[in-house]
């Protein structure tokens, strides 16, 4: 579904990605783990093509999005939701309208619109909500009407830079099992995270990248135990 | 195509939110299309003056009482045979009379001790060129006949020029507004892409089209431009419609207020055009500068 080869990113001198290579499978539930400014944002901005990498190629579906024509950029970004910290929702439109916003640039009718965003809202458990403009939502109910902005379009990656971050535990853990949801109906989700207690207990897979690098890849380190337990 | 309902929803919902950005907008916009409708008109208004001197007789050679109807087939004859004379016309007495008093018609005071006797026959003559209005003028000051010749040479010559620098000044002036509306578009423009940041910048990642995050500022820049243009000719038309009547009346019989519904009908769509022109230009040299997409 992804796959990074020798891939580097650098801001001037600093190298903010060096020499990553990785593959990410349809329906998989990748954690990137590591500290801040480890590189894990801007791994996520490359798949969407909001930077491009200094060295190396990546692929979604196939694809070298590094050489992708411009105006092809947005079709690519059609099939990737994201979804952030800061949640980055439009202050002044309501719930529906921001989880409308992404159908409305497909230029579907106001029925069809109207339709796909009260199923996605009933997804996320924000029916009630539908009114309230994000000043008046919590933490958690601002990040699941991103989210469902994020699944509107029925994206086949979605991709989460520290959607907890900014939440209490148990609005964390909401928004976990929304995503645990999302990628059991086979969305791919790629989540950067530095709070490793999040990702504890899950069985999903965890790259931790430092300094750029990956320096461990829990897939791996499962096929290589298989591999000793084998022999 | 189907999105442009939405992209113009945006673009009045940014216009509406940011009302201070339109006024200055528009208060610009207004003020350059107010002056140049009005130049446009004086423009209109000196060569309707020139024209209807050029249209007048040239040379007016003025009669002693005395003389005959002979006399003065005699003056015309020898003024066609030169050739350069287009047309003569004799102006009797009694004709100068109702002429008199046809321009004075709302003035009874002025007609009332006013008899043909006082007033001279003459002689009205047009030459095809103007160059030869001075040969014209001294060939009928040396016949006896004559008592004295008015020609409109210097008028006309002082009028063409007057025409020229107006045009002249109104381009110079009509130019540096434009620019200076062009400019106001591209800050407004540039300032409202500030203050949208963030929509931009979600829009992006939600898969906007370039063209999509684009078309709400140029529609944007066409309203500011095209719709000043439309209020500016509107009240330049009520402005006309009301100081014309009382400005006429003081240049009597001669045409210097010509324009019409027609005329204002033209300039309106021309101010409208040329107004959503610079609204395109300013806003599209706006998204291409600050907007990165």
């Amino acid at each position: 579904m992804i796959a990074f080869q020798g891939v580097s990113k650098n801001y001037n001198s600093h190298a903010a990605l060096a020499d990553i290579s990785l593959e990410i499978d349809p329906a998989e539930f990748v954690f990137l783990v590591g500290p801040t400014g480890a590189g894990k944002s801007t791994l996520l901005k490359l798949i969407i093509r909001e930077d491009i990498p200094t060295k190396g190629q990546i692929f979604v579906d196939g694809v070298d999005i590094t050489i992708l024509k411009d105006s092809d950029i947005p079709h690519l970004r059609r099939r990737v939701g994201t979804i952030f910290q800061d949640f980055k929702l439009l202050p002044q439109r309501t719930v529906f309208e921001n989880v409308a916003f992404p159908l409305e640039i497909l230029g579907l009718d106001d029925e069809e619109i109207e339709k796909v965003v009260e199923e996605t809202l009933e997804l996320v458990s924000l029916r009630e909500k539908t009114r309230q403009f994000p000043f008046q939502l919590s933490g958690g109910e601002a990040q699941r009407t991103a989210i469902a902005r994020a699944m509107v379009l029925r994206p086949e990656i979605i991709l989460a830079d520290e959607p907890t971050g900014n939440l209490d535990t148990a609005s964390a853990w909401e928004v976990m099992q929304l995503l645990g949801r999302l990628n059991s109906l086979g969305t791919t989700v790629v989540m950067a995270t530095h709070n490793i207690d999040i990702t504890g207990g899950l069985p999903h897979r965890k790259l931790e990248i430092q300094k750029g690098r990956v320096v461990s890849d829990s897939k791996q380190k499962g096929s290589k135990q298989k591999q000793t337990k084998k022999k | 195509m189907k999105n442009l309902p939405r992209l113009l929803k945006i673009a009045a919902q940014r216009v509406a939110r940011n009302p201070y950005h339109a006024l200055a907008a528009f208060l610009v916009m207004f003020l350059t299309f107010f002056i140049v409708g009005s130049f446009a008109l004086v423009i209109l208004g000196s060569n309707a003056l020139l024209s209807y001197f050029e249209s007048r007789p040239q040379v007016t050679a003025f009669l002693k009482d005395d003389t005959s109807e002979e006399t003065v087939g005699g003056i015309q004859k020898t003024l066609t045979e030169t050739g350069v004379v287009s047309k003569t016309k004799y102006v009797s007495k009694e004709e100068a009379l109702e002429i008199y008093k046809e321009r004075n018609k709302n003035e009874p005071l002025l007609i009332e001790f006013v008899t043909a006797d006082i007033l001279p026959a003459s002689l009205e003559v047009s030459t095809y060129k103007l160059d030869d209005l001075a040969t014209v003028a001294d060939t009928l000051r040396k016949n006896t006949a004559v008592e004295e010749v008015v020609f409109q040479q210097n008028i006309i010559e002082t009028l063409s020029s007057w025409a020229r620098t107006v045009r002249n000044v109104g381009a110079a002036v009509a130019i540096f507004l434009l620019i200076t509306s062009i400019l106001t578009t591209l800050i407004v423009i540039g300032l409202n892409i500030s203050l949208h940041r963030d929509e931009i910048e979600i829009m992006k990642l939600v898969g906007a089209t370039s063209w999509y995050i684009r078309l709400p500022f140029i529609f944007e820049g066409i309203f500011y431009g095209g719709f000043s243009a439309l209020v500016a000719t509107l009240t330049l038309w009520g402005s006309y419609s009301w100081v014309s009547p009382s400005i006429q009346k003081v240049f009597s019989d001669i045409p210097l207020l010509s324009a019409t519904a027609e005329t204002f009908g033209y300039l309106l769509i021309f101010e409208v055009f040329v107004g959503s022109l610079v609204g395109i230009i300013g806003s599209v040299v706006a998204t291409r500068k600050y907007l990165s997409v």
